[in-house]
């Protein structure tokens, strides 16, 4: 993935800093609760929803199983309506593909609309190191990119900022990107999506070239879809000449009747709406509308991998309606850059180790970014079972195993760092398979009771720092049975 | 009816009063309480952190002890008074099996564990599902805010069960707690490997379990109260944590103390 995430570090210290910053987690807490209330409103009005929930994971897992045949399909169909397919196996070649595009153009600007794709191969970067300016249009990316800053939520990439930060950085940041905030710029919600209109409005007029991602590509007429609530996308996508899109190959779904489901779920899970703002589809070029020339990227990076995964692979059904971020209760206090990728929350916990392996710290921590409390799977409108997949890599982690890296079959090493826990895991299922040394352990925890600190040193200062330990009893629950026959005898 | 009692590790090791009190409410309810004492752990601990190679001879283990007496019909179920513990039972047993399955090994973990898997029960769900009874006579006179644990709540179903036992509890006054259905924060080895965010979490359960102005946050599962009660214990919010099976076990002339 992007080279902005490299030498990250581990989930623990990344969210040490998040956890004390009030500003933040206030933030968070508000916004990740409206929406979560409202999704469940906007959930609680279908009476079929577990119907819809199973068939989306339905047509998904059989759109997977089947990916070769669906991929080769959508590339004659996007063929034969006048686009061009482009294979990319990799970040860097799919960001070569577009810089080639963009550059064969003669152009030095584009702009862009809903592709966490292109941030995941870090596109904006590459293009620019072309000397070609990418401008994003989605509102909240124009505040993440004017402000310099990372992505932290997937549908709201901006959720870690509040209206008056998002004021300052309009009035100190559009005058180098283009045209400046208005005079006497506040930060009330009308003024501040104002002066994003007039910005952007700007650029889609000038552009020749739109680089978009999509949420769906239809096999069967080789049409792709965006769906979205600003207008942006719909302007993004017929306004300029040249028309890229980037889309990882997991997007694709069989036939125009596979939408019907996801284009209830998805709105539902991720704005709250019955139905989303913008639905724009578009199939290779059309004579004397829209734009004149149209790629479609594919990307891989990490895909097919992850789908030789028989548990892991699961993670591929989700269509980022970033429901399982706003209801985890990790997400809303560690933020959403403590996840090291453009997919932060739950699924990105799981994608992000997939996609790019597990042997880089951050990626290594992501697994335990979780308390196992299940909300997210139960959100969860493809029914993802992120809980179990976080099980899973946590026992890649641990102790290894095959994976598939670049379609060859290798075998993982155990990860550094855990010999001390593996000894200790060994040494509790020995003392648990031999119950008799567990009950000696017992009477030597309760003969030592009243030397038991209530705070510890060591690893497990981590709990003491911030709880107090229960006092061991004096007698364990088993002692007691057998001194009292199950409490029938004296004593009891 | 005789039934099994899986006390759990934690719970024999650091709560044996939770044991005590499960032997007193199932005998004053007619039901013959057997503790297999070569019993340990499900496994949990072990399968969560990701080491489900470990946890392989732990679920054989609840097999070997438990399994006989299913079969023979001695036991009519095996009870434990921990949501996690009979959830990692009734649903990560069964996966365990499909991975060794997958893994090349047959079907022989899958054999042995289905006979224990069906007949495994968390205790507020035996009462109400199994006894029948709602209301089992207990009495206790304190105002009390119930945690519904993430296992209990979204792998068990246990719905309002527990609630259903506790508004039945004479003198019980029963608070609802503001964002009950969130997590705690304890996740087992999470309390550890990620302190800060647990921490976080555990104080924000604590603060809105506070605002209830109950004397006490009950919750059927040890593990989650662990982690509440140090600390509620740690922020001084004049609270205790009581395990339901205690509740329930108390009456006027045996009160809990
Ligand atoms: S994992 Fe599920 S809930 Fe999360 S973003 Fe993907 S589809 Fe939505």
């Amino acid at each position: 993935m992007s080279g902005t995430y490299l030498g990250m570090p581990a989930f623990p210290e990344a969210a040490h800093d998040a956890v004390r910053n009030t500003t933040l987690r206030a933030n968070l807490r508000h916004a990740t609760h409206t929406i979560r209330d409202k999704r469940a409103r906007a959930v609680a009005e279908l009476d079929d929803w577990a119907r819809l929930r199973e068939a989306g994971k339905q047509i998904k897992d059989h759109t997977l199983r089947h990916l070769e045949h669906y991929l080769v399909q959508l590339e004659e169909s996007v063929t034969a309506a006048g686009g061009t397919v482009h294979w990319a196996a990799d970040a860097d070649e799919a960001n070569r593909i577009v810089t080639r595009l963009v550059l064969a153009t003669g152009e030095r600007e584009v702009v862009k609309v809903k592709s966490m794709a292109t941030q995941e191969i870090g596109l904006n970067e590459a293009l620019e190191a072309e000397g070609v300016r990418a401008y994003e249009t989605d509102l909240a990316e124009l505040i993440v990119q004017l402000g310099d800053d990372r992505p932290s939520h997937i549908l709201v990439p901006a959720i870690h900022r509040n209206r008056g930060e998002i004021r300052d950085i309009f009035r100190e940041e559009m005058g180098s990107w283009g045209r400046p905030a208005p005079e006497g710029l506040t930060d009330t919600p009308a003024e501040l999506a104002e002066a994003a209109r007039l910005h952007l409005r700007e650029k889609f007029l000038r552009a020749k070239v739109g680089v978009s991602g999509a949420n769906f590509m239809v096999a069967e007429t080789g049409t792709l879809v965006v769906v979205e609530s600003e207008g942006n996308g719909r302007m993004c996508l017929t306004l300029p000449e040249t028309l890229i899109s980037v889309v990882g190959i997991e997007k694709i779904v069989p036939t125009w009747q596979d939408l019907e489901v996801f284009l209830q779920t998805l709105p539902r899970s991720s704005t709250a709406e019955r139905m989303n703002p913008y639905t724009s589809t578009w199939t290779g070029t059309t004579e004397s509308d829209g734009p004149r020339t149209f790629h479609l990227v594919l990307l891989d990076n990490g895909r097919t991998d992850t789908l030789a995964d028989e548990v892991g692979r699961q993670a591929l059904r989700c269509i980022r309606c970033s429901a399982c971020l706003n209801v985890c209760p990790v997400y809303e206090r560690a933020g959403g850059h403590a996840y090291g990728s453009v997919y932060p929350g739950p699924i990105g916990a799981i994608l992000s180790p997939q996609l790019r392996g597990t042997q880089s710290e951050i990626d290594a921590s992501l697994p335990y970014a979780s308390s196992l409390c299940g909300a997210c799977y139960e959100v969860c409108p493809v029914a993802i079972d992120i809980p179990e997949v976080l099980v899973h890599l946590r026992e890649r982690v641990v102790e290894g195993g095959p994976v598939t890296r670049r379609g060859t079959k290798v075998t993982l090493k155990p990860a550094r760092g855990h010999a001390a826990e593996r000894a200790a895991m060994r040494a509790a299922r020995w003392a648990f398979t031999h119950p008799a040394a567990l009950a000696a352990g017992q009477r030597l925890a309760a003969r030592t009771r009243r030397f038991h600190p209530r705070t510890v040193p060591g690893p497990g200062r981590a709990w003491t720092d911030t709880r107090d330990l229960p006092q061991v009893p004096a007698e364990s629950f088993r002692d007691w049975w057998q001194r009292t026959d199950g409490g029938k005898e004296a004593g009891k | 009816m005789r039934v099994a009692l899986f006390l759990t590790c934690v719970n024999d090791t650091l709560y044996p009063d939770t044991g005590r009190a499960v032997v007193k409410l199932l005998t004053r309810l007619g039901v013959e309480v057997d503790f297999p004492a070569a019993q340990t752990c499900c496994g949990q601990p072990h399968y969560n952190t990701g080491y489900r190679h470990e946890a392989e001879p732990l679920a054989r283990h609840y097999s070997d002890v438990f399994g006989p007496g299913v079969a023979s019909g001695d036991y009519d179920a095996i009870i434990t008074p921990s949501g996690s513990c009979a959830a990692m039972v009734r649903e990560l047993y069964p996966r365990m099996g499909e991975r060794a399955r997958a893994e090349g090994r047959g079907d022989r973990l899958a054999t042995a564990l289905a006979p224990v898997i069906p007949k495994t029960y968390e205790l507020t769900e035996f009462l109400v599902d199994v006894l029948g009874v709602t209301d089992v006579g207990a009495f206790y006179p304190h105002t009390v805010t119930y945690h519904p644990t993430c296992h209990g709540l979204r792998s068990l179903g246990l719905g309002d069960r527990p609630t259903r036992l506790l508004a039945a509890v004479k003198g019980l006054e029963l608070r609802e707690l503001p964002g009950a259905q969130e997590c705690c924060g304890f996740g087992g080895t999470f309390a550890v490997k990620n302190s800060d965010v647990s921490a976080a979490m555990g104080a924000d359960k604590v603060r809105n379990a506070a605002a209830t102005g109950a004397e006490v946050l009950c919750a059927a599962d040890n593990s989650c109260l662990m982690h509440i009660g140090g600390t509620m214990s740690r922020l001084q919010v004049g609270m205790r944590p009581v395990h339901i099976a205690e509740i329930l076990a108390s009456t006027e002339e045996e009160p809990l103390v």
